[in-house]
């Protein structure tokens, strides 16, 4: 039954409660998929058939003894390979964690245990999801669908993959300066950058603490809505989570009313080193929300244009602090235990041979951003920046309920294009990055694709902190009118994959 | 690892140099769980039982703070006259060590808890103030052993164990400011000091304070200036001395090395030194300089802590007396001299006494079973005087028993014998060993006939006009009589019958 990999997760579910499909059968026609096709895509790290098919198999049994069940419960779902699943190999795409299992479950993945969604397996993605592009990953390199000889975006390549080639209808990517919605975008996908703290972090390898969101992918807004329900909620493990009720984003989801809605352009999140396909996607996209009732005015950020410098110091600054529990002494890998080293030299050994150019780059940036002599100079200022950005999205929700931007400068580029220039690398990030500065909440919905390529261009929303619910309405709304033009979501564009094997 | 300077004596040293001295006292909280999760954190646990994710430093895991322990920092802030911050932050301290789960500390760095705070301690009746520079919270970590070295330590060790069920326990470190004291106090001040604060931290109830196993340990800086200098010398830091004699050894020797290295032209090197109880003597460890760099940032995994006035002012309402004005007040009201009172506090006697007294004992009744019998049963079997089998209850007991002439002191001090040896409950004891005072006057004067027949000379001397050899006579009924006999009363019979 090949066609239940086209069904969202909603139709899925509703085909669970009617009894016309297994959550078996479903996991198993996923798992088919992904063998059919991964070989290509490589979305995948690492695939749990036996694991998904015992949790099928046990909501399947729990649905025939009438148990009530979560809305989501039987869908399959691929997990990010940088969230704890206890006893499943986890390496947030490391040689330094190869082969390592985890003796406890994050918190995310707690709540999808116990929704119960099928986890199929860890997906693949940029090393302790330092990219924007997959292509940084110790295992290898994502292939985007739309074209497998371009990048899927990063970090989350892998997740974003596996829902756009249709080896799982959702997934769960993790968002520290865009690494959900970037890849999102490429893939012509939903990603969405819940409000930090509205995610827990327990259980998410730490790449930028004050930075990082766990958040939902799926092919629509109301999939993303619904996995985001079940993900979200205070978390009594993480300090920095929020406790406050999760906002309504199932019901905005639904609804995508966004007469009276007032809609900020941000003047800065455009023109020039904008791609023209981009633009005219994204203009088109606003005229379309204008039509359905919003009111649109072009709102300036004056400091976003500080936001990627400031970012590549507090990230890096944190990311060095992290990552310095990676030390050969307790789990992973472990290089020159040979009885004549010391632990100093085996730490060594194994830094040098776990992890990867791009991870010891930023190491390294961060060890002397937050330097005595240094640390006023960069860290300290980048905060303060940090807080200057901040502002000027308060100010900016005074005026308007949402700010709206591309979500990426151009649409995914070839792979090997842009490896060894770091600066045009992290550039990518232009627009995702303020939001998460400033932990408010923000997705990327598909706009259309873009007319040089072909190429999916995502259509980036921004909410004031716990508003999740307002970037569901407009992705709704924008979602159900371009469906009229396309005749479905973005993703029925996507050319058929080559079935490998 | 050099070998021991020459030392310079003390008195030589402090003619020549003024003593400055700063003290960070590590202080392990009495949580029921650890700073940032739920592990429990009894001492002496099988390795590695008492850890979790968190503790563990494991990937992804997640601190989340303990509110006991700001609590805890917050009564110790008070009783030390601090200021409590009204937000503060955590900080990670990073540098590595393989004990340490996550390789950074999450302790506080530039806004700490507490802060600007004062104590006081006194040295043979004077009093010295002691400036408080900061309390702050950071978390203990893992404890490491060296195996296959002849000393114990890394070097020449093959490997090391690792156990982490203290990481993450909750500590909280005490940072004097500058202690300039007249060079000849300085070690006894030292010393008082962390005496006073181990007994401020068992008044608050907030740490064990058990310096053997290691819940209080004190790092002692010292440094030296020529007489009449203004600028301070290059500073030592001895780490983690472990006993309140050490403290004040410690601080001597730091005094007499770093002069004899300073009058030799030699220059004082800023470095940690280990402390070695068995020698008295301190050897250089881990060179420090000030370019260190712990890379202090904000922990971004914590939210700041912002204790509300009013929570600290209800701290403060529940502060105990002074442990220091307590004392003094006490010793007015037992009527005790400063000596017998430090005998009671050295002998970790005080709240042992308190409690018997409370129970209707006379103050210098109470000290005398406590500091006697007791404490040398204690000291004989190598227990604590507060875990023995008799405690204040049966103290108040067995002196009820001496008031109402059923047992004298000799007496008494079988019926604890008995009590120790969990015979029974005195009765018991009095019953099983006979041991009641002979109370009727025939037993007593037919025991007085056969020591006045036994002892011709000694009646003899006494009608010579020397009463005062009747105490031989005395001696020998009370032998009679085994001991069970009120002395007092033999002595009132004897004197009847010798017509003294």
């Amino acid at each position: 039954m090949s066609d239940l990999t086209r069904k969202t997760a909603a139709e899925l579910a509703e085909l669970m409660t009617s009894g016309q499909a297994s959550s078996v059968e479903i996991t198993q026609a996923h798992l088919d998929r992904i063998d059919a096709v991964d070989g290509a895509v490589h979305a995948f790290l690492h695939v749990d058939a036996e694991g998904a098919l015992a949790q099928a198999k046990a909501v399947d049994d729990r649905r025939a003894a009438g148990e009530q069940l979560s809305p989501l419960a039987g869908v399959p779902l691929a997990l990010k390979d940088v969230l704890t699943q206890e006893g499943v190999p986890t390496t947030a795409g490391s040689k330094i964690l190869e082969g390592w299992k985890p003796p406890y479950d994050a918190t995310v993945v707690k709540r999808l245990k116990d929704a119960g969604i099928v986890i199929l397996g860890k997906t693949n993605m940029d090393e302790f999801a330092m990219g924007s592009s997959t292509e940084n990953s110790a295992y290898g390199t994502t292939h985007n669908p739309w074209d497998l000889g371009r990048i899927p975006g990063g970090s989350g390549g892998g997740s974003s993959a596996a829902i756009s080639a249709y080896e799982a209808p959702l997934a769960i990517g993790t968002d520290t300066g865009g690494s959900i919605r970037q890849p999102g975008a490429f893939t012509g996908t939903v990603g969405v950058k819940p409000t930090y703290g509205g995610t827990s972090r327990y259980g998410l390898i730490a790449l930028a603490s004050s930075l990082d969101t766990p958040g939902p992918c799926a092919r629509t807004t109301l999939d993303a809505a619904l996995l985001h329900e079940v993900i979200a909620g205070h978390d009594p493990m993480d300090s920095t989570s929020i406790n406050q009720p999760v906002p309504a984003v199932v019901e905005a989801a639904r609804n995508g009313d966004v007469a009276g809605l007032r809609i900020g352009v941000v003047k800065e999140l455009g023109g020039e080193g904008y791609q023209p396909g981009v633009e005219a996607r994204f203009h088109e996209a606003v005229e379309l929300l204008t039509k359905l009732g919003a009111e649109v005015v072009e709102v300036s950020c004056p400091h976003f244009q500080y936001a990627l410098p400031a970012y590549y110091l507090i990230l890096p600054s944190e990311a060095s602090s992290n990552l310095a529990k990676f030390d050969a002494m307790r789990y992973g890998l472990r290089v020159g235990d040979d009885g004549t080293n010391s632990a100093e030299t085996v730490t060594s050994l194994t830094r040098e041979a776990g992890f990867g150019a791009e991870v010891k780059r930023r190491i390294i940036l961060g060890t002397h951003a937050l330097s005595s002599g240094y640390y006023d100079a960069y860290y300290g200022q980048a905060q303060k920046v940090r807080t200057l950005i901040a502002r000027d999205f308060t100010k900016a929700y005074e005026q308007v309920d949402v700010l709206v931007s591309p979500a990426t400068p151009t649409t995914a580029f070839a792979i090997g294009d842009r490896i060894d220039d770091p600066i045009a690398m992290y550039k990518n990030d232009l627009c995702t990055i303020p939001s998460n500065l400033a932990g408010n909440a923000a997705a990327s919905f598909p706009c259309g694709l873009a007319d040089e390529d072909g190429l999916p261009v995502g259509f980036h929303v921004m909410a004031p902190v716990m508003r999740d619910d307002l970037l569901y309405k407009v992705g709704a709304a924008l979602e159900s009118a371009l469906a009229e033009q396309w005749g479905g979501v973005l993703m029925t564009k996507a050319p058929e994959l080559e079935v490998t094997r | 690892m050099t070998i021991a300077a020459e030392v310079m004596p003390i008195d030589k040293a402090l003619a020549q140099y003024d003593p400055v001295m700063g003290l960070e006292v590590h202080v392990e909280l009495n949580t029921k769980s650890k700073m940032f999760c739920g592990c429990p954190t009894e001492f002496g646990a099988a390795p590695n039982t008492q850890t979790c994710p968190v503790c563990l430093g494991l990937p992804g895991a997640l601190p989340v703070v303990n509110a006991r322990a700001v609590e805890s920092a917050i009564k110790i802030g008070l009783a030390l006259n601090c200021e409590i911050a009204e937000w503060c932050r955590f900080a990670r301290k990073n540098y590595f060590y393989p004990d340490m789960p996550k390789n950074f500390q999450t302790s506080q760095y530039d806004e700490p808890i507490a802060f600007n705070g004062w104590t006081e301690v006194v040295v043979d009746g004077e009093t010295y103030r002691i400036e408080i520079e900061r309390a702050h919270m950071e978390e203990d970590t893992g404890k490491s052993t060296h195996i296959g070295g002849a000393t114990g330590r890394i070097h020449g060790a093959s490997h090391s164990l690792v156990d982490y069920n203290r990481a993450g326990i909750p500590l909280i470190e005490i940072v004097t400011k500058t202690i300039e004291v007249p060079g000849e106090k300085a070690a006894a001040v030292a010393r008082a000091y962390v005496s006073m604060l181990r007994d401020l931290l068992l008044a608050l109830d907030v740490s064990d304070v058990r310096m053997d196993q290691g819940s209080l340990r004190c790092d002692a800086n010292v440094s030296l200036k020529p007489r009449g200098a203004t600028t301070f010398g290059t500073r030592t830091e001895t780490k983690n001395v472990n006993s309140f004699r050490s403290v004040e050894r410690a601080v001597t020797y730091e005094i007499t090395r770093q002069a004899a290295v300073l009058s030799t032209g030699g220059k004082v090197i800023q470095e940690t030194r280990h402390w070695h109880e068995d020698t008295g003597i301190t050897t250089s460890g881990r060179e420090k300089s000030d370019a260190e760099d712990y890379r202090y940032f904000p922990e971004p995994d914590l939210v700041p802590v912002a204790p509300s006035r009013e929570w600290v002012e209800e701290l403060r309402a529940t502060l105990p007396e002074p442990p220091s004005v307590r004392r003094a007040r006490l010793q007015q009201e037992w009527g005790f001299t400063d000596l017998e009172m430090r005998d009671v506090v050295n002998g970790n006697a005080l709240e042992l006494i308190v409690s018997t007294i409370e129970l209707g004992v006379p103050p210098s009744a109470a000290k005398k079973w406590w500091l006697g019998e007791l404490a040398r049963y204690a000291n004989e079997s190598g227990t604590e005087l507060g875990s023995l089998d008799v405690g204040p209850g049966e103290v108040a007991e067995v002196q009820k028993l001496v008031d109402d002439g059923t047992l004298n002191d000799k007496l008494a001090r079988q019926v604890f014998e008995g009590l120790l040896a969990g015979e029974g409950t005195p009765a018991e004891i009095i019953e099983k060993r006979g041991l009641a005072l002979v109370s009727d006057d025939s037993a007593l004067l037919e025991a007085i006939d056969r020591a006045i027949a036994a002892n011709p000379d000694v009646v003899e001397k006494v009608n010579s006009g020397k009463p005062a050899a009747a105490g031989a006579l005395i001696g020998a009924v009370m032998k009679d009589m085994r001991g069970q006999a009120d002395a007092a009363k033999v002595r009132q019979l004897l004197n009847e019958k010798l017509g003294i």
